[in-house]
């Protein structure tokens, strides 16, 4: 009797479940990956609150961000899911410019006076503010026995940025359902209305209180973009312990990919006492140009994840992606979690290792002789398109109070490593790739 | 060269599936796959946080679902 029962409860949750691995493979956007996971019974609400909290050592970006999620199955098995986020940040954030021997004055990009960073230090920009709302609904549904279907509507806004998208998917089962075919498309518009307008690329920084005029080196008081996402993938279940999934998807961004509160040093090549120190103006304050990126990029990615349930009832969980895209930029992403049942209570231990290689047109400066020949077309001193590496270390603690409810928390750490041009001269003597060192804490519950 | 190319792609598909009819379970071998810890993203909220994170500190974002857009930190 108990064995029937067992079966039967197998069954109800195969059905339940089945629509949560559709949405995991077509979801509509970064921030609302696969937002539906169906745990409860059909026509029951299904709620999960969590909040983030993110802190860079160095009194960098801090973040704090909780998200409420709901869903409801539905008796034919479609699935809705609500969710909202909110994001509060704070800090300093890298302008691009290298670190000098002699103290550097930055005009804050909204034009509302500058900041002053010390000898030596890292110049980072700390009117670094912001706070972000973002809201999206998604609906996944069967079609018949081998096809179901989803789609998701997004928006989020910022003080200075907009975001809307949707996506939808379809999905093939094959094979007794054991292979599943999915397809999705995603079409995201985003538009940046920065305070103090839009910089012209590759023009100079203006300096307050000088002759410079800072209207002349704006452009437009706000710019767009617009992203396609295609996404194909296969999902297999391989043995009764063992699933798998393999995707390829494709993006493309066209419009305005810059950052317009990103500047790039140019340095001086003249031998002498300067060498290697920032070119001076004829008012004799330092030059920084206004980054400029291409205004399209195409990426593609494979990303290929495997589960595995021990028969002692763990869960080993790995992953890698490939990246590469027609900006230079290549990486690899691994990312490995072990899940130690004990009991009613879980520990999960996460390793996760990052590497990328830098943009082509990626560059921590610009000297003399390339701001002289005046024919650079785009260039960027953004750390986040350079070689670097990413290191996260993370457990997680997880408790079931019953069937529905869970409670649970994460505390990881996450380190980012830079290389390049180390330059000359001067700037020998500068670290000019910092490391990045964050602290990530996430406590979560649902029922 | 066209037609080729469909062929190429028709033979390959068939033969990754009839490779794939040979792996998978029956309906009534499911009992641990059904588990909500072996579902592919078994927190998506957790997922969404991260996709969040990393999309705003590295170059690369989705693999998994989309890598969109959606916010002006990157």
């Amino acid at each position: 009797m108990q064995l029937i029962n067992r079966k039967k409860s197998g069954v109800r949750k195969i059905k339940k479940i089945a629509p949560a691995l559709a949405a995991a493979s077509c979801s509509l956007l970064s921030v609302a990956s696969s937002d539906v996971l169906a745990r409860g019974e059909a026509g029951t609400w299904d709620f999960e609150v969590a909040s983030l909290f993110y802190s860079e050592a160095d009194d960098r970006v801090m973040a704090a961000e909780p998200v409420f999620s709901a869903s409801k199955t539905f008796e034919d098995g479609e699935v809705l899911n609500l969710k909202a986020v909110f994001d509060t940040l704070t800090g300093a954030s890298p302008n691009g410019a290298t670190p000098s021997a002699a103290p550097q004055t930055f005009t804050k990009p909204s034009g509302n006076g500058t900041y002053a960073i010390a000898a030596g230090d890292a110049p980072i920009d700390d009117t670094f503010q912001d706070t972000r709302v973002a809201l999206s609904a998604s609906w996944l549904a069967p079609i018949n026995r081998d096809w179901e279907y989803n789609a998701a509507f997004y928006g989020s806004k910022e003080y200075d940025y907009l975001s809307i998208g949707t996506s939808g998917g379809l999905k093939r089962y094959l094979n007794s359902k054991n292979t599943a075919l999915n397809f999705g498309l995603s079409f995201s518009f985003d538009n940046i209305e920065p305070e103090g307008d839009i910089a012209k690329p590759l023009v100079e920084m203006a300096h307050l209180g000088t002759s410079d005029s800072f209207d002349s080196t704006r452009d437009g008081s706000s710019d767009s973009k617009t992203i396609i996402d295609a996404l194909f993938g296969v999902t297999q279940v391989i043995n009764r312990n063992t699933i798998m999934q393999f995707n390829y998807s494709l993006s493309l961004s066209d419009g305005y990919l810059t950052d317009p509160f990103k500047i790039l040093s140019v340095i001086d090549e003249t031998a002498g006492a300067n060498f290697g120190g920032n070119l001076l103006d004829g008012n004799g304050n330092n030059i920084y140009l206004h980054e400029a990126r291409p205004d399209s990029r195409m990426k593609h990615s494979l990303y290929w994840q495997t589960k595995y349930a021990l028969s002692n009832g763990d869960v080993i969980d790995g992953s890698y992606r490939f990246m590469l895209d027609d900006w230079g930029i290549n990486s690899h992403t691994f990312d490995f979690r072990y899940r130690w049942q004990l009991g009613s209570s879980y520990l999960e231990p996460h390793l996760r290792y990052y590497m990328q290689s830098e943009a082509d047109f990626y560059k921590r400066y610009i000297t003399e002789t390339e701001y002289l020949a005046g024919n650079l077309q785009e260039a960027t001193a953004d750390y986040r398109l350079g070689d670097l590496d990413g290191m996260t270390v993370g457990l997680k603690y997880g408790h079931k109070l019953d069937n529905d409810t869970e409670f649970n928390m994460r505390v990881e750490y996450y380190l980012q490593t830079s290389a390049g041009d180390e330059g000359f001269g001067l700037l020998k003597d500068q670290d000019l790739y910092p490391d990045t060192r964050a602290l990530i804490f996430q406590i979560g519950y649902s029922f | 060269m066209r037609f080729l190319r469909l062929a190429f792609v028709i033979v390959l598909g068939s033969i990754v599936l009839s490779a794939c009819s040979e792996l998978g379970v029956k309906p009534w071998e499911r009992d641990v796959l059904a588990r909500p810890e072996m579902q592919l993203i078994h927190d998506p909220v957790e997922a969404g946080l991260d996709d969040h994170i990393y999309f705003s500190k590295e170059a690369s974002s989705g693999g998994r679902g989309f890598g969109g857009g959606g916010c002006g930190c990157n």
